[in-house]
């Protein structure tokens, strides 16, 4: 286990969400570090977006604390925990199909007019984006739709983005653009916590790795010592990863 | 900047060209039925008179029906007591109207429609309030549950209408249009309702002013993406609820300006009467698409038409061509002619 008390953004303790009669979070005690990819992994059900979803305020949590930067933001509110520097990118993607992609960008942007400077960098990460600004985002092919939930979370400045499966479903030609963005993003110094079943992109992106199973977290540490280690993989989510790449 | 995306050509879902005239069908269906009546009316000053009618007709229906698709597409609430901001709005409009009779009943324009004016602007000022205070203390404790939305909104509504008698007394009030809305003029040999074509600029005007709102400003934005998915809206940082609460009043007051219009327009006003146009109004609402603003305008539009040209052509049938509307608009879009994607 890693030492993950120096300098972590995001940290939750003891965090216990049900949704409706089923209680899907166990206890999960994890720390996201600044300036850092953490990835959280594991089998399918096991929590991993009821834990992203937690953090948004989009489930509450019952029980335990989850402290953004300094703030306790258990009891906030899911529009002031997006104010204070929370972007998030769903696991359905969240588009709004109604509007066009300007449309959406500009919601995305909620403090003010989307600046040019960040518009042409998200050009440049997701170029179908340029071609495709006056179009509705209903009419966008599936890769498209999640190049442009990733653009929304970039649209302003944010302390820590949240990314549920973001190549998921894609063809691998726009898994590669969006593996590249990934990085660029994190190259910029961003906080990103990322739900991945890719482990080529995982392996490619995190820094460090958080693996769940049955609503807890039960392995955390260095994506490098998770990504070398077959039988620890094995061992924590039945399956080498390594393998599966 | 330098791309740093690996280089593939961006793909477009291409639309198909029956996919594109399919979506478009709705708006089509209004002339359809236009030249429809046309054909079957024969008698091109009986069918002008007619269209113009049902045109006013379904411009005052939307105008109540707009702020109640917004309140369900929003907050999935259903408001059975939309209705009872009809009635109140009416009752307003029509008192002031009293009021100022010197102003209504004088020869000119400029007055008569100063005194509508300032009727209306009490109405929907009695109305938004109301709307707002039904809002916090009947709608909101029951979100999430349509059952109780529906009993407690119902009841609502029955306690308005008793409040209208408690205030006007339990009659009917009898009125009498501004001087100069008095009558019709001839266009084409057909009799135009001079009202009826009022009523025609003020639907129209509000139609526009809505689409305006809701594609050009932020606000219009938040609603537009609030009714598909909002729980994104709440991630992205805007407080839904607030929002709700805005489209409510609006709704309300909206609704409490159809009421004045339709008090004009039958030059009558009881306090059942919002609950008997709920009818209409709901009916307008589901073939729209829940939600949907747009569906509920051309709906509207439909729901005016029909009855008026089925009335002239075949009497006994008009009470059954709305709901005869519905069934095959229906049974053709089971979500309504433009339903709004919804994001669960």
């Amino acid at each position: 286990m890693s030492d993950q008390a120096s300098d972590a953004i995001l940290k939750l303790q003891n965090v216990h969400t049900d949704i409706a009669q089923y209680h899907i979070l166990h206890g999960v005690d994890l720390a996201v570090e600044r300036g850092a990819v953490t990835m959280l992994l594991g089998r399918n059900g096991v929590g991993k977006t009821t834990t992203l979803r937690t953090i948004m305020g989009l489930w509450t949590a019952h029980t335990g604390t989850i402290h953004f930067d300094t703030d306790n933001i258990t009891e906030t509110p899911t529009p002031a925990r997006a104010r204070a520097g929370i972007g998030f990118v769903p696991e359905d993607m969240g588009i709004f199909t109604d509007l066009t992609v300007e449309e959406n960008m500009t919601l995305a942007a909620a403090s003010g007019p989307l600046s040019p400077q960040r518009r042409d960098w998200i050009f440049s990460a997701f170029p179908p984006l340029k071609t495709f600004w006056n179009s509705e985002a209903g009419n966008l092919s599936g890769g498209q739709k999640q190049m442009l939930s990733i653009a929304r979370a970039m649209a302003e400045e944010r302390k820590l983005y949240l990314i549920d499966e973001p190549t998921k479903g894609l063809a691998p030609a726009i898994v590669s653009t969006m593996a590249a963005a990934l990085k660029e993003l994190k190259n910029q110094g961003a906080s990103i916590l990322m739900v991945e079943q890719n482990f080529a992109v995982a392996k490619a992106i995190g820094d460090y790795a958080a693996v769940m199973d049955d609503g807890k977290i039960v392995w955390s540490g260095t994506m490098q010592e998770l990504a070398t280690n077959a039988a620890l993989q094995e061992q924590l989510m039945g399956l080498s990863m390594e393998a599966a790449t | 900047m330098t791309s740093i995306a690996p280089d593939h050509k961006p793909t477009f879902a291409s639309v198909p060209i029956a996919e594109r005239l399919a979506n478009a069908l709705p708006v089509l269906l209004i002339p359809i039925l236009v030249v429809l009546g046309f054909l079957a009316i024969g008698n091109p000053s009986s069918w002008l008179t007619l269209t113009v009618s049902g045109l006013a007709m379904g411009m005052m229906i939307f105008v109540m029906a707009s702020g109640l698709t917004l309140v369900f597409g929003l907050m999935d609430v259903i408001n059975f007591g939309h209705g009872a901001f009809i009635s109140v709005g009416a009752f307003v409009g029509i008192s002031v109207l009293f009021g100022l009779a010197e102003w209504a009943g004088a020869p000119s324009l400029t007055l008569n429609l100063i005194a509508i004016f300032l009727a209306v602007l009490a109405a929907m000022a009695v109305t938004g309030l109301l709307g707002w205070a039904f809002e916090r203390v009947i709608v909101k404790p029951v979100y999430g549950a349509h059952l109780k939305q529906i009993l407690v909104t119902v009841g609502g509504l029955i306690v308005i209408e008793q409040m209208i008698h408690v205030i006007w007394g339990p009659e009917e009030i009898f009125l009498t249009r501004p001087e100069m809305l008095k009558g019709a003029i001839t266009f084409w040999g057909a009799a135009l309702e001079k009202y009826r074509l009022l009523a025609v600029a003020i639907g129209l005007a509000l139609f526009i002013a809505m689409r305006l709102v809701f594609r050009r400003t932020k606000i219009g934005l938040i609603v537009r993406a609030g009714v598909e998915n909002g729980e994104m809206v709440e991630a992205l940082g805007y407080r839904l609820r607030i929002v709700f609460v805005g489209v409510f009043i609006a709704g309300s007051a909206l609704a409490g300006l159809g009421g004045v219009m339709w008090g004009l327009y039958e030059e009558v006003i009881t306090a059942g009467m919002g609950e008997e146009m709920m009818i209409l109004v709901f009916i307008v609402v589901i073939i729209g698409g829940l939600g949907s603003v747009e569906g509920a305008f051309i709906g509207a539009l439909l729901v005016g038409l029909l009855q008026n040209y089925i009335a002239f052509l075949e009497p006994k049938l008009a009470l059954i061509s709305n709901i005869g509307l519905m069934t095959a608009i229906l049974m053709w879009r089971p979500q309504g002619m433009m339903p709004v994607v919804k994001a669960k």
